[in-house]
């Protein structure tokens, strides 16, 4: 790592965890959200941005790391750090299951079929009523001791993501990342070079699966509560958005867009209950107008009004 | 009691195949995935329901679904879809967004209890089919079903537009270079695909009931009956939805909280086989 890379890391990092301190509770849980989040988006963006496979099922994924979290401490009695391993195995495993099936598409095709595999997880959530409460889904006191503090927990999640940042910075810049990145500019060249691409790309969407788990178990211990929203479609569709309001393929960016995402959210909750027409709004107007993600857009923009040679070659690597 | 499941399964096929039927037309011929596909299922049903409610007349509530869904498609084509056109990614990502809004929209006006359209007189009550007694209704769908794949087989097989499709499906540039204005198929293409939905919604409000969550449910039975039947095939859209219908009716009486799961299995084999479908093409 550069140096000057590791020192914007470590202000970053610092920036983090001292921040909060000086807001109120409300925007401490604000912010806790937003760095579960910003996790999720990135286990998304390992797919989308560095893989060439939008998938559309990772809140099913995350959903269901949450559900086992809180279902194994509630009923079965665990204890939290064993909950969310079973949780996150639990997540793992189905998304190896979901990758098995879906490596063999692309495009469109992968787009369909994590979604619709997605949309059969929230619909076995909904109706198996005995063990995920149907409806009215699970509530369970996840948190004690120090944890119930806030800003304890603030920083405990903090810490946990940085370090997850880091595995997934380091995930996608390893020859395995590499190799990642050169079957989404080319399938059959990589293939012809030798590398076995269904394994990489199963592997590739089981890792993902497995960020995206350990977000699903942060934010049981931050939630305390799951029901069918947390798997249900919007919730994936919520995790793309941040990853393409940050930028697909820029991995940190991840946190820009589910800040955007999530201040929004709370923004437009304060004075009206419309935020799935709020959500659906920002995605079409995304599509349409900034593709590329709002730091891509900005950038494009700003590359425009100054220096007008950089222009075209910016738009290039936006495109 | 084996028949009466058989009939349940084969009439639930019927109403799958009206829904995706449409889905798989403009998905075969636009390349467009139109995820809103479910959400205008449930607004075709809410429209039936409220003009039914209104008039009392059945027909009329159809026409008004029908007619109305088939606007809001050009509404959606022309007015928010030609802004994407050639990115498939962007058209599929854009049609999300305009579920996720036509659901809450729906949830704004109708609110979010249950509602059955009324079916007329003479749709209610039994028939004696050898020794039971089936619901007309669900027959009449199933009857609906047959008609819809007889008038769309049809369509696309005798006919001057049908054939215009098939070979827009094929190379829609070169249909273009023949001096056929491809972009008045599409949009036709896209109402009628749109129009099915508004149908099936009318007939699935009256059969399954209609509530806010309801176009995601038909939505996994569409993207279940395409995966499985193949983009843009009639015949895989017709073998997948009895595939689906029968195997989710048997799901419910063998595991019923798990029925969901069911149709999880076909498509996978499938997939392990033939990752475009049944009757799927490389393009």
């Amino acid at each position: 790592m550069r140096a000057s890379l590791r020192v914007v890391m470590l202000v970053a990092v610092a920036a983090l965890v001292a921040l909060p301190l000086a807001m109120p509770t409300y925007y401490v849980s604000v912010a806790t959200q937003i760095l579960i989040f910003a996790v999720l988006a990135m286990a998304v963006d390992i797919l989308a941005g560095y893989t060439g496979r939008t998938p559309l099922c990772h809140g099913a994924l995350f959903g269901t790391s949450t559900y086992v979290t809180i279902y194994a401490v509630t009923t079965m009695g665990l204890g939290l750090p064993a909950a969310m391993a079973l949780g996150i195995v639990a997540g793992t495993l189905l998304s190896l299951l979901f990758g098995l099936l879906a490596v063999r598409t692309s495009g469109v095709y992968f787009l369909l079929l994590t979604l619709a595999l997605g949309l059969i997880v929230w619909g076995v959530c909904l109706r198996w009523t005995e063990v995920t409460g149907g409806e009215n889904g699970i509530r369970g006191q996840m948190r004690s001791g120090l944890l119930l503090d806030p800003y304890v927990l603030y920083a405990m999640i903090a810490l946990v993501v940085a370090v997850l940042t880091f595995f997934m910075w380091r995930f996608v810049t390893s020859p395995f990342g590499l190799t990642l990145r050169g079957i989404k500019d080319s399938e059959s060249r990589m293939a012809s070079l030798g590398y076995n691409v269904p394994l990489h790309l199963t592997l590739a969407f089981t890792m993902s699966g497995f960020f995206a788990s350990i977000a699903g178990a942060l934010y049981a211990v931050f939630n305390d509560f799951v029901s069918p929203s947390t798997v249900q479609l919007s919730q994936s569709v919520a995790g793309l958005l941040m990853a393409i309001v940050g930028g697909i393929g820029t991995l940190f960016g991840a946190f820009v867009g589910s800040f955007i995402i999530i201040a929004l959210e709370q923004a437009v909750s304060s004075f009206t209950e419309r935020w799935q027409m709020v959500l659906g709004l920002t995605f079409i107007f995304i599509m349409i107008f900034a593709p590329e993600g709002v730091i891509g857009k900005l950038r494009l923009l700003a590359a425009r009004r100054g220096r007008g040679a950089n222009c075209d070659q910016l738009q290039k690597s936006a495109a | 009691m084996m028949a009466f499941q058989i009939l349940n399964g084969l009439t639930f096929a019927a109403l799958l195949f009206v829904v995706a039927s449409g889905f798989t037309l403009i998905f075969g011929l636009l390349r467009i995935v139109n995820l809103a596909h479910g959400a205008l299922y449930l607004l075709g049903g809410y429209i039936g329901y409220t003009v039914g409610q209104f008039t009392g007349s059945f027909i009329v509530a159809g026409i008004a679904a029908m007619a109305s869904i088939a606007f809001a498609g050009l509404l959606l084509d022309r007015g928010l879809l030609r802004f994407v056109r050639g990115f498939d990614l962007r058209q599929v990502m854009l049609t999300l967004g305009v579920a996720l809004v036509l659901n809450d929209l729906a949830l704004v006006i109708w609110g979010g209890d249950t509602f059955s359209v009324l079916t007329p007189s003479w749709l209610q009550g039994v028939v004696q089919v050898g020794t039971l007694f089936y619901p007309k209704f669900r027959l009449f769908v199933l009857a609906v079903g047959i008609f819809v794949f007889a008038a769309l087989w049809l369509m696309l097989n005798k006919t001057r537009l049908g054939a215009l499709i098939r070979a827009g499906v094929d190379d829609a540039e070169m249909v273009e270079a023949c001096g056929i204005d491809i972009r008045r198929v599409f949009l036709i293409t896209f109402m009628l695909g749109s129009a099915l939905a508004g149908l099936g919604g009318l007939l699935g409000g009256a059969f399954l009931a209609l509530y806010p969550s309801a176009d995601s449910e038909i939505l996994v039975f569409s993207l279940a009956v395409v995966i499985i039947g193949g983009r843009g095939s009639l015949e895989g859209a017709a073998i997948g939805s009895l595939f689906i219908g029968l195997l989710n009716t048997f799901g419910q009486v063998w595991f019923p909280q798990l029925a969901y799961f069911v149709i999880f299995g076909p498509m996978a084999v499938l997939l392990a086989f033939r990752p475009l479908g049944l009757f799927g093409r490389a393009t």
